[in-house]
């Protein structure tokens, strides 16, 4: 660029019309700085994920390492905490699966788990079709008013629901987490259900009733193939808050063997004030690693399913 | 339309019909699983009903007397409130901040994904173990880092002379160690449920006020703040009810402790009405909870759809 060019696009700067050009001419000027700025907001970027990796899984790591640690180890508050000032052991975690019920707390949450994402698909799925799809004028107050089902905590409706499950005598039995555990799931699947649904273009169904499969036959084999990544979202979402759930497990089931894995492990592994703190951490980190291992599989789904389920639902 | 004037008009293809079945098996879970023990909740919060005398007596607003005059109701209160405030404001905040980085691309992503998401997707009741242990009284991991750092025992410490701070024995600590943790475990699914908004913003939006010579921060409050407002409004929705409802952190960590410094309205519900046996306050006292829960939800659900309007 020569000298007099320059000079004439700083006269232009003066000028009104020169506005765009000065743009250009800010932007050439610091590349150098530009880069430095990308490099910089590229380090900040590493350093944000490093510590809020760390400050996620630190509670986890401090779990994975207790659980191999011996007594005399542990329970020693000079010993630096974060190393083996003992050769490690593996005793704590043996001693979990071999002479705790926790096979039974994970089996029992494994099959809770199943059968009720299963309920929850097959009463959901139709639900937010006939509210998304069926032209029902009610459907939107409708909608919302499912939603307000999942606002009623569970700390109200146990008391009740316990007498309920007495009534029809499932205490003390896993079951019971069957038939009440869809009232969490239900509502707010349906609800996230609806925006995946909406999201399909009805020319689908059209088509396909064209192609002589009735309004049904449309819905079984067009819509509900499509909406297999809202599907996907609510499988995750719904075992998640099951294998989560707490009150209703501990109210209504109180056999050993019976229990799921958020009742079990925190009542049965510590006995009065005595807690086998290597054990419950090998659980800890047993049961979390696979969860957010399939949740991890199924996230970018799970995203789209929110987006579409929250803002137009 | 009816089955008359097109006789070959099949069940199947009657859409006022088709959405009845396809509703009434929810709507009778739903009517059966939570309407019905909602209406005996109620009536408990009206009787005398305790574990030991389960028969029905008719005491008016007996129990919501006896309730507020309990200090401990109002502490409950006041927890509840400053519990649920302090964790959504640093839950939505934080939220973003993660956002921002998962929806960045980056060596290493999947895994700081996966350790991101943990807090979430672990059952709460043994995530709060995890923390129980972290924040033990002798042998917290914390404590030993202070101390390392000459921040905790010997002389003129500044966090004091004592070999531990007892992160769940003091009032104060308490209740930041319940809400750090509750903010811990929640920040992951409000993360989520953002970049759900993030991805869903044009990207021409932003690249225009990049030409236009907006800055990093500018468009972050002029653009992408204003863009993601109801996603993350629904983010706040979703950890508040979480937050008000769920009582796991409070009863794993503290048990409410120490000297109800960290009783929230739920926990304070499920000691009168469990452990304490006195059903009728224990529903009252939870009853409590649910106005105000419907009118945040209302509230927020309209906000978010007059901001979908715009």
């Amino acid at each position: 660029m020569s000298e007099a060019e320059r000079r004439g696009v700083w006269t232009e700067e003066r000028s009104d019309e020169g506005r765009r050009r000065t743009g250009r001419v800010a932007e050439r000027q610091p590349a150098v700085s530009y880069h430095l700025r990308h490099v910089l907001a590229r380090i900040g970027l590493y350093i944000g994920a490093t510590i809020a990796a760390l400050i996620a899984a630190a509670p986890f790591l401090w779990s994975a390492i207790t659980a191999f640690k011996q007594n005399r180890d542990l329970y020693n508050p000079a010993n630096n905490p974060f190393l083996f000032n003992r050769p490690a052991t593996s005793d704590h975690v043996t001693y979990l699966f071999d002479n705790t019920a926790f096979k039974y707390f994970a089996w029992n949450t494994l099959w809770v788990g199943v059968l009720v994402v299963l309920i929850t698909l097959l009463l959901g799925l139709p639900a937010a079709y006939a509210l998304a799809r069926l032209e029902r004028p009610w459907a939107g107050w409708f909608g919302v008013a499912i939603f307000l089902v999942y606002l009623v905590p569970p700390s109200l409706l146990f008391l009740s629901l316990s007498r309920i499950v007495v009534a029809m005598g499932l205490q003390d039995n896993t079951w019971s987490l069957v038939l009440i555990y869809p009232t969490i799931t239900v509502p707010v699947s349906i609800w996230l259900l609806i925006g995946f649904l909406k999201a399909i273009p009805r020319d689908i169904e059209e088509q396909a009733m064209v192609d002589g499969y009735s309004r049904l036959g449309a819905f079984w084999r067009a819509v509900v193939p499509l909406t297999f990544p809202g599907i996907v979202a609510v499988v995750v979402f719904a075992f998640t808050l099951t294998a989560s759930e707490f009150i209703y497990a501990l109210s209504f089931v109180s056999p050993t063997t019976e229990k799921v894995i958020s009742t079990g492990v925190p009542t049965e592994l510590v006995r009065g004030d005595v807690f086998f703190w290597q054990s419950l951490q090998a659980a800890t980190v047993v049961v979390a690693v696979p969860i957010a291992i399939v949740f991890n599989l199924f996230l970018d789904r799970f995203i789209a399913g929110f987006t579409q389920g929250a803002v137009k639902g | 339309m009816t089955a008359v004037d097109v006789p070959r008009r099949r069940f199947a293809d009657r859409e006022g019909a088709l959405a009845w079945v396809f509703l009434m098996p929810s709507v009778f879970y739903i009517l059966a699983l939570v309407a019905v023990p909602f209406v005996l909740a109620v009536g408990f919060s009206l009787s005398d009903v305790t574990a030991g005398d389960p028969s029905f007596n008719w005491v008016g607003l007996d129990n919501f007397r006896a309730i507020f005059d309990d200090p401990v109701f109002w502490q409950s209160l006041g927890n509840t409130f400053l519990f649920t405030t302090v964790s959504m404001v640093l839950i939505v905040v934080f939220g973003k901040v993660l956002a921002n980085i998962l929806v960045a691309d980056f060596r290493g992503k999947w895994l700081v994904r996966f350790l991101v998401l943990l807090p979430w997707t672990t059952p709460v009741a043994l995530s709060a173990i995890s923390w129980l242990w972290l924040l033990d009284s002798i042998f917290s991991p914390i404590d030993w880092i202070l101390r390392q750092l000459g921040l905790l025992g010997g002389q003129g410490a500044p966090l004091g002379n004592g070999t531990n701070m007892y992160w769940l024995g003091e009032p104060g600590l308490a209740m930041a160690s319940v809400i750090a943790v509750h903010v811990w475990r929640l920040t992951p699914l409000s993360a989520v449920i953002m970049v759900a908004g993030l991805v869903a913003i044009p990207r021409d939006l932003d690249e225009a006020a990049r030409v236009d010579g907006a800055g990093y921060w500018r468009r972050m409050f002029e653009v992408t703040i204003p863009l993601v407002l109801p996603v993350a409004a629904v983010a706040a929705l979703f950890g508040a009810i979480f937050t008000f409802t769920d009582m796991a952190v409070v009863d794993v960590l503290t048990n409410g402790g120490p000297n109800n410094a960290t009783q929230v309205l739920t926990s304070w519900a499920f000691f009168r009405g469990i452990d304490g046996g006195d059903v009728g306050q224990g529903a009252a006292i939870a009853l409590f909870l649910f106005p105000l829960l419907l009118a945040a939800a209302i509230a927020i659900l309209r906000a978010v759809r007059r901001m979908e309007v715009q």
